[in-house]
């Protein structure tokens, strides 16, 4: 079960997502990266079905980058959040929905750190904490990626392991 | 093939006549928009111009009438696929693997083709060489890997052409996932896994999943291999012990999981190019193990009587 978990502080947003690769009951990899970086204090974490979470994530991060170079500065946290919000939203009711939930995190110089929470069905929330999944099997899952984005950007820390190595 | 879109073929009179019914054709945003690169896109129109400047001339064929009177048994029109129901369940049964190590990278699989219960072909080659740097292993239907896997020859030879240089593995993955991803949700299903020179190995299914890894292994028989190379993969391998560890996790995979069986195909990449050991018959390595066992049995009968009898 794949998991997200997003938290806003004062002047940060820390979020962590598991590393697990599954298909159906076989682990394919367990070091496997779900966060997407849109821009430099951006982060998009994606999970849901195969082929249709790199496919929209990809596609986000591509036209985000794309912003920046037509119009020389980047797009906000909420005007990214709005933007996928509403390609998620156009392609919901096509034939080719994309299965995907979201959690973007961001700090945006004027207005600070945001946390937006997206779901498959394209509704979009801004939220202090947030997270998607069950979680429950959380001691089976064996590690963690966390990063956190402040005013400097995006940092790594250190990956969470379930304990015995 | 790859001539044939370089010459754009596809567009001449002859083609479609040949071709009436070609599900290829009706998909749109088939394969075939690699030129404008948004097939990854989900998009309902198919850019029709090639931008080729050979036209290819073909001769009037004297016979074109009756050729074409010939086809008069009802052809499903070409902008709506019929899906033709299978006269037998498909069944996924293979045990492909893969693992990269320091001499190079192996990809194994076994070469029995299951129709249901029944062994449709004892001696399928589920390894195939893409060009000299890149072998891909398949699974799932047998079809579609050999048609994706042509497909897939020939993307990455028209790159060539077209660049002048190789596509790295990863591009190569990256084009194949994109090409496959107009028909996730359809019955398409197929499971390669690309080992590159560049000690790269890239599962790509046609799900839409893409991952990158040291160590894969497809197909009902997947469990049992994972659970050998599990134990024993490391880096540091020598390549003998690398081969023998994948001819030990095929062996064990075919012989619990019914549907892999009959033989071990086995292919080196490394920076010269690939090479294929001989296909090797695991009837023979059953017997070897059976043999083995008896002995060891045997073995330990005769010390406990030994130590019985002290």
């Amino acid at each position: 079960m794949e998991y997200l978990i997003g938290i806003q502080g004062p002047d940060f947003v820390l979020v962590a997502a598991d590393n697990v690769a599954a298909s159906s009951i076989i682990q394919m990899k367990h070091d496997y990266d779900k966060m997407f970086k849109l821009s430099e204090k951006i982060l998009m974490l994606c999970v849901g079905e195969a082929g249709d979470t790199v496919q929209f994530a990809e596609y986000i991060q591509k036209n985000v980058q794309l912003y920046k170079m037509r119009n020389g500065y980047e797009l906000s946290p909420a005007a990214a959040a709005n933007f996928t919000r509403k390609n998620l939203a156009e392609y919901l009711r096509s034939r080719t929905p994309y299965h995907v939930n979201l959690l973007l995190a961001g700090y945006d110089d004027t207005d600070g750190p945001g946390l937006y929470y997206m779901d498959y069905l394209s509704s979009l929330a801004k939220a202090p904490f947030a997270a998607h999944g069950y979680g429950r099997f959380i001691l089976n899952l064996p590690s963690f990626t966390v990063r956190l984005i402040d005013k400097e950007g995006i940092h790594d820390l250190e990956k969470l392991t379930s304990g015995a190595k | 093939m790859a001539l044939e879109d370089v010459c754009g073929f596809e567009e001449t009179l002859l083609h479609r006549k040949w071709f009436p019914a070609s599900y290829l054709e009706d998909s749109a945003t088939s394969y075939r928009t690699t030129d404008s690169y948004n097939s990854g896109l989900r998009q309902e129109k198919s850019v029709g111009n090639n931008g080729t400047p050979l036209h290819f001339l073909m001769p009037a064929l004297p016979y074109s009438t009756t050729f074409n009177r010939r086809r008069s048994f009802p052809v499903p029109p070409a902008n709506h696929s019929v899906t033709v129901r299978r006269p037998f369940p498909l069944s996924h049964g293979t045990t492909t693997l893969g693992f990269i190590f320091q001499g190079g990278v192996i990809a194994a699989a076994d070469t029995r083709a299951s129709a249901g219960g029944l062994v449709a072909c004892p001696a399928v080659h589920k390894i195939t060489p893409i060009h000299s740097h890149l072998v891909v292993t398949s699974s799932g239907s047998g079809a579609d890997c050999m048609l994706w896997e042509r497909i897939l020859a020939r993307e990455i030879r028209l790159y060539q052409l077209r660049h002048r240089r190789r596509l790295s593995i990863r591009g190569a993955a990256k084009l194949l996932s994109f090409m496959l991803h107009p028909f996730k949700g359809t019955e398409v299903c197929v499971a390669l896994t690309l080992c590159g020179w560049d000690k790269e190995l890239i599962y790509v299914c046609s799900d839409g999943a893409r991952l990158q890894g040291d160590v894969f292994s497809v197909g009902s028989g997947s469990p049992y291999a994972y659970g050998v190379l599990d134990r024993e993969l490391r880096w540091t391998l020598s390549k003998d012990e690398a081969v023998s560890l994948a001819r030990e996790a095929v062996f064990r995979a075919t012989h619990r999981d019914a549907y892999s069986g009959n033989n071990v195909d086995l292919f080196l990449i490394t920076a010269k190019g690939w090479s294929q050991r001989k296909r090797e018959d695991l009837k023979e390595e059953y017997y070897r193990d059976m043999e083995r066992r008896a002995k060891r049995v045997e073995e330990r009968k005769r010390l406990t009587e030994i130590d019985a009898s002290r």
